[in-house]
């Protein structure tokens, strides 16, 4: 049964741990099966931390990423720790910080998460909604509705607009190449 | 695959909801490293459900805070880690001896002592059949995924009900923080199994009655008027110590024929493609997952794997290993510890087949991999 696995990862704090069990909850309201697991301890707060997600089909037993089909690196820190497993056809989606290397993977995708959150949508806090919109355009790992809906069901109440807005513009920059 | 229902939860958290499904309603702890969330949801949810959580100065003081609990008649639990574990033990063999109902849930760490506070191990196996001193009674059972630290809960209150014990609910950091898809069963539908209240009045009861041959006294709770005595010495059918060696070896033997006269009711266990399996892996809790990934991968190569699961780690399925011993070729152990249940399943197995362990202790996670690159090396 074929899955995909998805490794989020930046510094502690980014909301990256939010963001893999967002993703996850999208799978489960698509009718997948889904695994979240994530780093813990002092490796957790600052530093490099990641959030991993597995999504598949059918029942997923080991439920670690070894080969991440997607990588999201948000700081070079993290990138440098993390990206060495990234599958031979897998994606890497980086901020634009982040200086990518001569890995051997399908696609490479360099863009401006970070500030788009802070100077577009307007709040640094909303980066791992933004990379949420980013990844799901460039991957289709769910449908657009369920991302939406489980945005939405997670983050705090007063703030769907500005998590919409996030998520959209997550779409968005994808497209300006 | 139905979405109704289905929703992402954490091991731990699963495990208190389970809790609280089978009727818990006291918490007494001490939070740690990787069982937090456990004590953590239950300060939320109890007091919702009119149930009392108390954090305590420390583990001790949390395992007699759910002895008492039990006593005055509430399903009781407590949560903690290795190094807590070791501290909860001195409360664990008297409620072992007086035959409190409760439910300790021990979510490993690497260890020994304060050890790999935020890495997973499955070290405290033997811990979880000796660590109380003396001959007692244990039961410990182990979960291996989300929807299991949920429904192995349930079983463990159950148990513990049942036969008037405390139960170990072993879990690993992987299963206690990972989340997943799941779909709990209705409410409605679990069964819920209770202590025997008294049958007699006040005047009448005795404490510690119960059949010589693994017999379950019967359990009023203190404050509805009748009046006993627990102690942890050695005691007569009327609670009160005793040093006669009749009456001890009569206790004792009761004790251990709670769980040897219930083998059946007690093991719980999960075989797969054992029939024509030629290497069997004997895997619990998150490495069976591992082992199952590995199996799989080994039958893609036409390799005749199977594995089976202990989910009652103590007793000790000593039947069921016997019989696999006589018909495998080899058996391969992998567990996140130096190799404790692998000398439990080669003194069953008695030379009758090989048993060869798979042993990290480093704070990794054993991989389908490892396992079947091992499977590959001793074909």
């Amino acid at each position: 049964m074929s899955s995909t696995e998805i490794r989020l990862s930046g510094s502690g704090g980014q909301g990256l741990l939010l963001a893999g069990i967002i993703l996850a909850e999208a799978a489960i309201l698509d009718g997948k099966n889904a695994v979240q697991t994530q780093s813990y301890g002092p490796e957790a707060r600052g530093g490099a931390s990641k959030s991993e997600v597995i999504i598949s089909e059918g029942d997923i037993y080991y439920p670690k990423v070894r080969k991440p089909n997607v990588f999201l690196a948000l700081t070079q820190e993290a990138y440098n720790k993390y990206v060495g497993s990234t599958c031979e056809e897998g994606v890497i989606i980086a901020d634009e910080s982040v200086e990518i290397t001569d890995v051997k993977c399908a696609k490479k995708y360099s863009l401006p998460i970070l500030d788009t959150a802070k100077n577009v949508v307007g709040r640094a806090m909303v980066a791992n909604i933004v990379a949420l919109g980013t990844i799901n355009e460039i991957t289709g790992l769910v449908s657009p509705e369920a991302l939406e809906k489980a945005v939405l069901n997670r983050v705090p109440k007063g703030t769907e607009e500005l998590n919409r807005k996030a998520l959209e513009t997550g779409r968005e920059i994808c497209n300006i190449k | 695959m139905t979405n109704r229902q289905a929703k992402l939860m954490q091991g731990n958290e699963a495990c208190l909801e389970g809790a609280i499904a089978a009727g818990m309603r006291f918490f007494a702890g001490y939070p740690i490293t990787p069982s937090t969330e456990i004590a953590e949801g239950a300060s939320e949810r109890l007091p919702l459900v009119g149930g009392k959580f108390i954090q305590m100065e420390d583990e001790i003081g949390s395992m007699a805070a759910v002895i008492g609990a039990s006593l005055a008649g509430l399903k009781a639990m407590t949560a903690t880690s290795g190094p807590g574990m070791s501290l909860k033990l001195e409360n664990l063999g008297y409620a072992s001896l007086t035959e409190i109902p409760c439910v300790i849930v021990n979510v490993q760490r690497g260890g020994p002592s304060t050890g790999l506070p935020t890495s997973p191990a499955q070290a405290d196996i033997m811990q979880a059949r000796w660590g109380a001193h003396g001959d007692h009674p244990a039961i410990a059972l182990y979960p291996n995924s989300v929807s299991e630290a949920y429904s192995v809960t349930v079983t463990a209150f159950n148990l513990a009900e049942k036969y008037r014990m405390p139960v170990i609910l072993l879990m690993d950091e992987v299963i206690g923080h990972m989340r997943e898809r799941v779909v709990l069963p209705d409410e409605n539908e679990l069964q819920i199994i209770d202590r025997t209240k008294a049958s007699v009045p006040p005047e009448e009861y005795l404490p510690y009655k119960a059949d010589p041959d693994g017999g379950v006294p019967e359990m009023p709770a203190f404050g509805e008027g009748y009046r006993y005595h627990v102690t942890g010495l050695i005691h007569s059918e009327n609670g009160f110590p005793t040093t006669d060696a009749e009456k001890t070896a009569i206790l004792l033997n009761r004790l251990m024929k709670k769980i040897d006269n219930n083998l059946d009711d007690i093991i719980k266990y999960q075989e797969d493609s054992l029939d024509d399996a030629e290497i069997v892996l004997i895997a619990y809790g998150s490495t069976a997952r591992s082992a199952k990934s590995a199996m799989d991968m080994a039958r893609e190569q036409g390799i005749a794997v199977g594995l089976f699961r202990p989910i009652t780690i103590w007793p000790f399925a000593e039947d069921k290993v016997k019989e696999i011993a006589g018909k495998a070729k080899k058996i391969i152990v992998p567990e996140m510890n130096l190799g404790q249940y692998r000398y439990e399943i080669e003194r069953a197995a008695a030379g009758k087949c090989e048993v060869i362990g798979i042993n990290r202790a480093d704070g990794e996670i054993i991989t389908p991999e490892d396992i079947f690159e091992k499977i590959k090396g001793v074909l």
